[in-house]
């Protein structure tokens, strides 16, 4: 009913080939985009900005990322934390020893440099393939977090070695309150989701699927794997960098290696693959739904008067039954049960 | 030289350490193509359950048989209630799910047991043995290799000299082939996680002794995830070589490399060494060739 | 039954052990006097998780009790929520007001422990009175809200060490003492063992920390006294989390120390005195560190661990006042009814590292509250604000200690708006392989002097980077800060 499309005629290639070609799937995404920025500012409270907003949808960054690597591009990361870290660590060094660099442009290049290091990962899959590929990211991972510890050079020889970043500003413009550094990572998610969208449905984004789906036959086909998987890595890193340095400079507002902990690796896949891999919209859903879940058991049960310390057990066990529950259900994460409703939706109430 | 001996040879020791946390993802993944990663928190819980039992006042040995019990039953439960409904799902979601097994198990058994510390005496005298001069091994070491030892001895007979391995091995082979002469599949992935369940109490049992019972306990899985990739993913000869190669490499960089650069290198150095032998071999030291067609 | 040890306790022992350690209780209980606060006596209150009173004092916990740091915070959460319970018990609060408390679990966890404290932050009618996670990472990631929300963190022997610096962070406690007390002091032990500073020239001294910030912070100290007393220094970095450390002490035990440091964290402490065990190295060479020195770093250890030495800021064990007045009105239940509503699920645990230093926690929240009181008047709105106000004004003198039951057990701490430590001193305890026992009998104190001069550097240069002013601690107006324009 609400999917009814009669009357809506494609008339040119164009608008044949438009992201949202469903008229009610544009009003959908206008609709939450309108309400994400002009009304969430306005009812939601610090609580709601800063414990739950900002951290998912910086991780939605990262796990957009991921998604793009292992999603698109099949190949397999533990890495997320250590690119998400060099962009910590990066943008920190641009922003405090390049002064004279805008604070916008020291965090793109920190996601550039992050890039970079994706890319020298990402060496080894040229000979490496499948789980054995976990190896490369995550020696790339404890590296990582060797390196910053040990160089105390990437902390400014600060002797406390947990840093309070400075907040992140544009000209004069201070963004140190919830709100404003909800609208930064918002504008931020915003531009690079649409960025990668319409990467994934060019030719970039399709020869990483052709990869993903048969490396051999893509390869047959002309398609350069090498640099196809090399540029996901990129793409891939650059994202995490990005969420990397706005999860530090807009939620946690501490910069230490330990804020990039392999749990944050493997919850980004998590998100990734139970939101559905090589889906944009699942590293959404699969972010809110591992972010939130755990916040959401803790609350409620605690309201139940169980022992606080074995509440987090039970919500430890419940996590892990339902995220095999929903692979087991759907393979192909949260996003697929959306379609689902959605095709159900647009043939109802005549399914034929 | 004496030095750089006892360096040498205590890494191999530790490396042994983490050959038996290894045996059990092999053991897995021969089976059922599955890296299980659930394998540290089921060291875990083995190790905490055991302690339990004994400090209730259970005998060393009704401990370990009632352990053993609970370890079979927890490893058959996991393939029955999870594994069995995932067969063909991909690489990544097969690996997901047993992130997922790992907190269900870590949560599972805090839940019952609780949080607290334990220390777990084995009655074996952990001190320096003196060899020749000032090089010495640990008598404690000297034990888990000798267990060691045991284990696989014991592993080799079962798989070679028994029916049950045969299968298994069949089905190592090619799972569509053994199904078809009629091996029984389910029963044999049973057995499979029964045992991975066996070794994980023998691993918690030797590494509660080593670092007490607690929750880091299940880190050891990420120490011994490349000692399981360097021998190859299939290979228990891998497992025990591959382990006693990282121990090795990862006790003397730390000392002949962490002397130049800065210590602290064991996180990241047997992962570097895996990926360096893997940029040669593939698919790791023992490990099949995978062949690729269209 | 599990021991305190860790070790089993038999059937039939058990009973036999129960009645000792009862009989020794009844003797105990006939040479300890009970506690008694110079406070009103209230209405006895038990709704102690009810926020919706009028006039409570509301104090979030962002406790943990399970995952890698479990047995630290069940300790430290259960001896605070046990004084503040007896509190509301016996007097129906402070000056009859009641403390009221919600549990959030953190798991050590910073994302969490931000989430915790948004969460409680705004509850109750006067909103938190105190931000006490029991995590640097939480308590640093907390900075600049706390002090925007006007509400204090307490972080007792831990936190941003330059926040002793009261004028440019009025809103931090670290507590006790910093990292750089604990190095001096345990140079200082190392010193008095030898006989005197003077011996400790041309010695050797290893230190081992651990792999990350927390452990890093005092190399750069370490090697100036190092330099200063005239001794050897090595210092080696035990990667995290420690479960793996032969290489480290074959090198150690090559080199042959007099004394080795730890300034270790969860498993690395265990795993470092089992491998000195195990290369033949001397436990007694071995000086633990403030977060190397509870039950649960020696316990796994086993038979290795006896005779290690390390520093403490309260002295551990049941025999104080306070702690016995705990054990029989909340365990033996003397104002419960009988029954066991004490908060340690293991009773064996009361009196262990963690839970004294979490009644000392406790007893700078109830005392901070108690001073602001004593100084703004019984009806001033029980927020962070005026807590703040009581934290910078603590006066632990002997007597004060004496009130609370303490004396001996806990340090006397003096903040001022200069000095938000207050204490900076150590005693030094040794596990008999049942208990630690402690071996100081005086208090050792640090080198104040020569510490200021690095903390004043580096909270200097946060307050040049964050254009803050500091605080004129001469000026009346500027320590009493944000109350300044409050009459009275």
């Amino acid at each position: 009913m609400l999917y009814r499309e009669i009357g809506q005629y494609k008339t040119s290639y164009a608008a044949d080939q438009q992201v949202f070609s469903i008229r009610q799937d544009r009003l959908i995404i206008a609709v939450l985009l309108l309400a994400a920025v002009f009304l969430i500012p306005f009812i939601a409270n610090d609580y709601w900005l800063v414990a739950i907003l900002i951290p998912s949808l910086s991780l939605a960054l990262a796990a957009l990322g991921l998604n793009i690597l292992t999603g698109y591009c099949g190949q397999l990361s533990l890495g997320t934390a250590a690119f998400m870290s060099i962009g910590g660590f990066a943008t920190y060094n641009l922003v405090m020893r390049i002064p004279e660099i805008p604070f916008p442009i020291s965090m793109l290049l920190a996601g550039v440099i992050a890039g970079l290091a994706g890319v020298l990962v990402g060496l080894p899959s040229l000979r490496i393939k499948g789980f054995y590929l976990v190896v490369s990211t995550l020696a790339a991972h404890f590296f990582v977090q060797w390196l910053f510890d040990a160089v105390t050079w990437f902390k400014r020889n600060n002797p406390q070695g947990e840093i309070k970043p400075p907040p992140f500003k544009i000209f004069d413009f201070v963004f140190n309150t919830p709100v404003s550094q909800y609208l930064l990572v918002l504008g931020f998610v915003i531009v690079l989701t649409i960025l990668a969208k319409n990467l994934m449905r060019s030719t970039t984004g399709r020869r990483m699927m052709a990869v993903r789906d048969m490396e051999v036959a893509a390869n047959v086909m002309g398609i350069p794997i090498g640099r196809t998987k090399l540029l996901a890595f990129a793409i891939s890193s650059f994202y995490c960098g990005l969420a990397g340095s706005l999860y530090v400079y807009c939620y946690l507002q501490l910069l230490d290696t330990k804020t990039y902990s392999l749990e944050l690796a493997f919850a980004t896949m998590f998100m990734v693959v139970v939101g559905g891999l090589g889906t944009i919209m699942g590293a959404f859903i699969g972010a809110a739904f591992i972010f939130l879940l755990p916040i959401w058991m803790n609350t409620t049960f605690g309201k139940y008067g169980i022992d606080p310390s074995q509440i987090q057990n039970i919500s430890k066990m419940i996590f892990g039954a339902l995220v095999i529950f929903l692979l087991i259900v759907e393979p192909n994460g949260l996003a697929r049960l959306w379609m689902r409703a959605k095709d159900k939706l647009r043939k109802w109430p005549f399914p034929y | 030289m004496e030095f750089f001996l006892q360096v040498f040879v205590s890494g191999l020791l530790t490396g042994l350490m983490y050959s038996l946390v290894a045996i059990g993802f092999v053991l897995i993944y021969k089976a059922s193509g599955v890296f299980n990663f659930a394998q540290g928190s089921m060291v875990l819980a083995a190790a905490l359950t055991f302690v339990s039992f004994h400090e209730m006042g259970l005998g060393f040995a009704v401990s370990i048989v009632l352990t053993l019990v609970v370890m079979v039953l927890l490893g058959i439960l996991v393939e029955r209630v999870a594994l069995r409904h995932l067969v063909n799902a991909s690489l990544i979601t097969l690996f997901m799910a047993t992130v997922g097994l790992a907190s269900i198990v870590e949560g599972l058994a805090q839940f019952v047991w609780g949080g607290e510390v334990h220390g777990l005496d084995l009655g074996i005298p952990d001190d320096a043995l003196a060899i020749m001069g000032s090089f010495t091994v640990s008598t404690f070491d000297l034990f888990a290799a000798g267990i060691a030892a045991v284990l696989v001895t014991g592993l080799a007979l079962f798989f070679n000299k028994t029916r049950t391995g045969l299968y298994l091995r069949s089905i190592a082979d090619s799972p569509v082939a053994a199904l078809s002469v009629g091996v029984p599949m389910s029963r044999m992935l049973a057995v499979v996680w029964a045992t991975a369940g066996i070794v994980a109490l023998v691993a918690g049992m030797l590494w509660g002794a080593r670092l007490g019972v607690q929750f880091t306990l299940s880190v050891v899985a990420l120490k011994a995830l490349p000692v399981f990739v360097l021998g190859g993913f299939t290979s228990i000869t891998g497992a025990i070589i591959g382990g006693l190669l990282i121990g090795a490499v990862q006790n003397l960089g730390e000392i002949y490399i962490g002397s130049i650069i800065g210590w602290g290198l064991q996180n990241w150095i047997p992962y570097a060494f895996a990926l360096l032998v893997l940029l040669i071999r593939p698919s790791g030291l023992f490990g099949e060739k995978t062949v690729v067609r269209v | 039954m599990k021991g305190l040890s860790g070790r089993k306790v038999f059937g039939g022992w058990k009973t036999i052990g129960l009645c000792v350690a009862l009989a020794v209780m009844m003797l105990s209980s006939a040479v300890f006097a009970d506690v008694n606060l110079k406070m009103p006596k209230g209405k006895s209150f038990t709704d102690h998780n009810n926020v919706n009173l009028k006039r409570i004092i509301y104090t979030p916990l962002a406790s943990y009790r399970v995952g890698p740091y479990a047995a630290g915070g069940t300790g430290y959460y259960g001896g605070e929520i046990d004084l503040f319970k007896w509190i509301n018990l016996k007097y129906g609060g402070i000056n009859g007001v009641p403390i009221v408390w919600d549990e959030c679990e953190t798991e050590w966890d910073t994302p969490r422990g931000v989430e915790c404290y948004e969460r409680y932050k705004n509850k109750g009618p006067y909103g938190a009175t105190a931000n006490d996670p029991l995590s640097v990472g939480i308590a640093y990631a907390l900075q600049e809200k706390t002090q925007k929300d006007k509400i204090p963190s307490i972080t007792p022997n831990h936190g941003n060490t330059a926040s002793q610096d009261g004028r440019i962070f009025p809103y931090q406690f670290p507590l006790e003492i910093t990292p750089y007390d604990e190095a001096n002091i345990m140079v200082k032990y190392a010193g008095q063992k030898l006989g005197g500073m003077d011996k400790l020239k041309g010695k050797k001294i290893a230190v081992l920390y651990h792999g990350s910030a927390y452990g890093r912070e005092t190399i750069n100290f370490h090697n100036a006294m190092a330099k200063q007393y005239g001794y050897q220094i090595q210092q080696i970095e035990v990667a995290h989390p420690g479960n793996e450390q032969m290489a480290i002490w074959l090198n150690v035990k090559r080199w042959n120390p007099d004394f080795v440091f730890l300034r270790g964290w969860g498993v690395m402490v265990p795993v470092a005195i089992k491998t000195a065990a195990k290369v033949g190295y001397p436990i007694s060479k071995l000086i633990g560190n403030i977060w190397s020195n509870s039950e649960a770093d020696v316990i796994p250890a086993g038979a290795a661990a006896k005779g290690y030495v390390c520093i403490n800021t309260q002295a551990p064990g049941r025999n104080w006042p306070l702690i016995q007045t705990l054990w029989k009105d909340l365990y033996e239940g003397r104002l419960t009814g009988g029954k066991n509503e004490g908060n340690m699920a293991d009773k064996d645990k009361v009196g262990s590292v963690y839970y004294n230093l979490g009644v000392v926690a406790g007893i700078f929240h109830v005392e901070a509250m108690r001073v602001a009181m004593a100084k703004f008047g019984n009806d001033i709105p029980l927020n962070g604000q005026y807590k703040r106000y009581g934290l910078e004004n603590l006066n632990f003198t002997d007597e004060k200690l004496k009130e609370y039951g303490v004396l001996g057990m806990m340090q006397n701490v003096y903040t001022s708006c200069k000095d938000h430590t207050g204490g900076h001193r150590g005693k030094f305890t040794q596990w008999d392989g049942k208990q630690f026992k402690t071996i100081t009998d005086k208090w050792i104190e640090a080198d104040e002097d020569q510490i200021w001069g690095l903390i004043h550097e580096r909270s200097e240069k946060y307050a040049k980077e964050n254009g803050i002013t500091p605080r004129n601690c001469n000026n009346p107006k500027d320590v009493l800060y944000d109350l300044a324009d409050v009459k009275k």
